[in-house]
C-alpha cells in the first residue's frame, strides 16, 4: 500500500451463499480525492462501501487502511423509533468524547443549524442529511464515507448537497468516498468516477467514464439523457452564483 | 397502621416499577417488545428447572432466562428466519416445555396462576432481597452502558464505525433484561411482565423531551400504577398483578386525552 492512499481494496471478491456479489474489485482513494462509485440497483454500491468500512469481511482479497486514520460515516437510513425523545443537539453529542461545543459550529457548516433544539424524526430529508453529514465531520475525520448522501432531496437541493461536499473536501484536505445512483448531478462534484456492476464496468475522471462504451451499455439511452443534463446544470448552476454572488 | 404483607407488596412493587422505567423505555426504542414477551415465558421452565434441582426459584428463572438470552443473541445472527418468527417459536416452545415439565414433577404441586399473573401479596423478605439487589444490579449495568447503548439504539453500524464495541454492549444488555425479567415474576407473574415493562414508557413518552427524563417518568408512572393497583385490589378484592396492569393502562390513556387537551 503506498503511502498517499488512505484506503486501498485490493482483488475484493463476495459470496454470499452462492451468489457472487462482487468480483475482483479493486479501489484506492488517495488524500483529497473525492471518489464517487455509480451503478444500477443491486450491483453491489453498499456491499463495497461496507466492506471498505470494516464492516462486512470479503471473501478473499485484501482491506487495507492506512492505520490511524479517522472515518466520518454518513449511512444511507436512519430510522429512528417515533418513541425515541432525540434532539438533533443530542444525536450529536452521543458518541465518544465529543465536545459539545462543536455542534452549532459544525451545524452551520452543513447549513442546519436552525434545527438544533428540533426532534430528529421532525426534520426534513435534506435537514436529515444535512445532520448526519455534521455527524460525521464531528470525529474531524481524514476520509468521509457517504452512502447515498443526496437521496430523498429534490434537484434543486441535490445540486446544493454535492457543493457542499466538495466544500467541505477543500476546506478540510478530507478525502471522499461516496456512493450514488444518480448519474448527471454526481458528475460534476467528484474527481474520480467508478462504475459498479457486481465488477468495475469502468472507471476513471467522470469526462473518461461517460463516454466509455461500458458505460453507455450499462445506463443506455439514461447516460445519454443524464448527460446533457448535466451540462446544463452546470450552466445553470453558473447563472445562480453570478446573481446572487453566493455559490451556496 | 398497614399490614406487613401489604407492606412488603408495595415495597416489592415499588422496586420493580423503577427498574421496569429505563429498561422499558429502551425496549420500546427498540422495539422489543416481543423478546421480552419471549424471555418471561420462558420463566415457567425456569420454576420447573428450580424445582428438579432443588434450587432457588428466582434463581432458576434467572439462569433459565439468561440461557435462553444467549440463545437469541446466536438465533438472530442467522438470517434464515426472521427474528420474530425465531421469538415465537423460542416463547411459545418455553412456555409449553415449562408447562409440560411442571406436569412430570409429580410430587410438586404449583399455583400456576401465581407464576402466570404474579402474586404480589405473598411476597417475603427474601423475595424483596432478590427485587432490590438484583433490580439495583441490574439498573448499575445500565448505567454502564447507557451511552453507548444510546448510540446503538440509534444506528448499529454507524456506532460500530465509531468503534463501539457493539457485540459486547448488545449482548449485556439482553442479559441484564433478563435478569430484570427474572426479578419482576415475582410481581406481576410471565404474562403481564411485559405490560409493565412498556406500558409506562408508552406514557412517559408524551411528556419527555429526551431519553434519560422518559425513562425516570417511566419509573414514576410504573410506581404509580403500583400504587393505584395494589389500592384497587385492596379495596374492591381483585387480583393484584392484573389490577397494577389495569392502573398502567389507566395512565396511559389517561395521558393521551391530557396530550389531546393541551395540544
Amino acid at each position: 500500500m503506498t503511502d498517499n492512499n488512505l484506503l486501498e481494496l485490493t482483488a475484493v471478491d463476495l459470496f454470499v451463499g452462492q451468489r457472487q456479489l462482487l468480483k475482483q474489485v479493486d479501489l484506492k482513494i488517495g488524500r483529497g480525492e473525492i471518489l464517487t462509485i455509480i451503478g444500477p440497483n443491486g450491483a453491489g454500491k453498499t456491499t463495497l462501501l461496507r466492506i471498505a468500512l470494516g464492516l462486512l469481511a470479503p471473501t478473499t482479497g485484501t482491506v487495507q487502511r492506512q492505520p490511524g486514520i479517522n472515518i466520518g460515516y454518513m449511512p444511507q437510513r436512519l430510522h429512528i423509533d417515533p418513541t425515541f425523545p432525540l434532539s438533533v443537539k443530542r444525536f450529536l453529542t452521543l458518541t465518544g468524547n465529543q465536545q459539545r461545543d462543536k455542534v452549532l459550529p459544525l451545524l452551520k457548516e452543513v447549513g442546519a443549524a436552525h434545527v438544533l433544539e428540533s426532534p430528529l424524526q421532525n426534520i426534513s430529508g435534506g435537514e436529515l442529511q444535512r445532520v448526519l453529514l455534521a455527524r460525521a465531520l464531528m470525529r474531524e475525520p481524514d476520509l468521509l464515507v457517504l452512502d447515498e448522501p443526496v437521496q430523498g432531496v429534490d434537484v434543486h437541493g441535490q445540486i446544493e448537497l454535492y457543493q457542499l461536499i466538495t466544500r467541505i473536501r477543500e476546506q478540510r484536505n478530507c478525502s471522499v468516498l461516496m456512493v450514488s445512483h444518480d448519474l448527471h448531478l454526481v458528475m460534476a462534484a467528484t474527481d474520480r468516477v467508478l462504475c459498479l456492476n457486481r465488477h468495475i464496468c469502468c472507471s476513471g475522471t467522470p469526462e473518461i467514464v461517460s463516454n466509455d462504451p461500458a458505460y453507455l451499455e450499462l445506463f443506455g439511452p439514461l447516460a445519454v439523457q443524464h448527460l446533457a443534463i448535466y451540462t446544463h446544470d452546470r450552466a445553470h448552476r453558473h447563472d445562480n452564483c453570478t446573481e446572487h454572488g453566493d455559490c451556496r | 397502621m398497614i399490614d406487613d404483607f401489604l407492606l412488603r407488596a408495595l415495597l416489592g412493587g415499588l422496586g420493580v416499577a423503577l427498574v421496569a422505567g429505563p429498561f422499558g423505555s429502551f425496549i420500546v426504542w427498540r422495539r422489543l417488545a416481543y423478546f421480552g414477551d419471549t424471555l418471561s415465558h420462558s420463566a415457567l421452565l425456569g420454576v420447573a428447572f428450580g424445582f428438579l434441582l432443588q434450587l432457588n426459584l428466582t434463581l432458576g428463572i434467572l439462569l433459565i432466562c439468561q440461557l435462553l438470552a444467549l440463545l437469541l443473541f446466536f438465533g438472530q445472527r442467522q438470517k434464515q428466519l426472521s427474528s420474530d418468527t425465531l421469538l415465537g417459536i423460542f416463547s411459545h416452545g418455553a412456555l409449553s416445555l415449562g408447562l409440560v415439565v411442571l406436569a412430570f414433577l409429580q410430587d410438586v404441586r404449583v399455583d400456576l396462576l401465581a407464576y402466570l399473573f404474579g402474586d404480589i401479596l405473598a411476597i417475603g423478605s427474601a423475595d424483596l432481597w432478590w427485587i432490590y439487589g438484583g433490580g439495583g444490579l441490574a439498573l448499575a449495568g445500565l448505567l454502564f452502558i447507557w451511552k453507548p447503548l444510546l448510540a446503538i439504539t440509534i444506528h448499529e453500524d454507524l456506532a460500530r464505525v465509531e468503534g463501539l464495541p457493539v457485540e459486547r454492549i448488545n449482548w449485556a444488555f439482553l442479559a441484564l433484561i433478563a435478569l430484570t425479567v427474572a426479578v419482576m415474576m415475582k410481581v406481576v407473574g410471565l404474562l403481564l411482565v411485559t405490560s409493565l415493562l412498556i406500558i409506562p414508557a408508552a406514557t412517559a413518552r408524551r411528556f419527555a423531551g429526551n431519553p434519560e427524563i422518559m425513562a425516570l417518568l417511566a419509573s414514576l408512572i410504573g410506581c404509580l400504577a403500583v400504587v393505584g393497583g395494589l389500592y384497587g385490589s385492596f379495596t374492591w378484592d381483585t387480583p393484584a398483578g392484573p389490577s397494577i396492569v389495569v392502573a398502567a393502562c389507566g395512565l396511559f390513556m389517561g395521558s393521551f386525552l391530557l396530550r389531546q387537551r393541551l395540544a
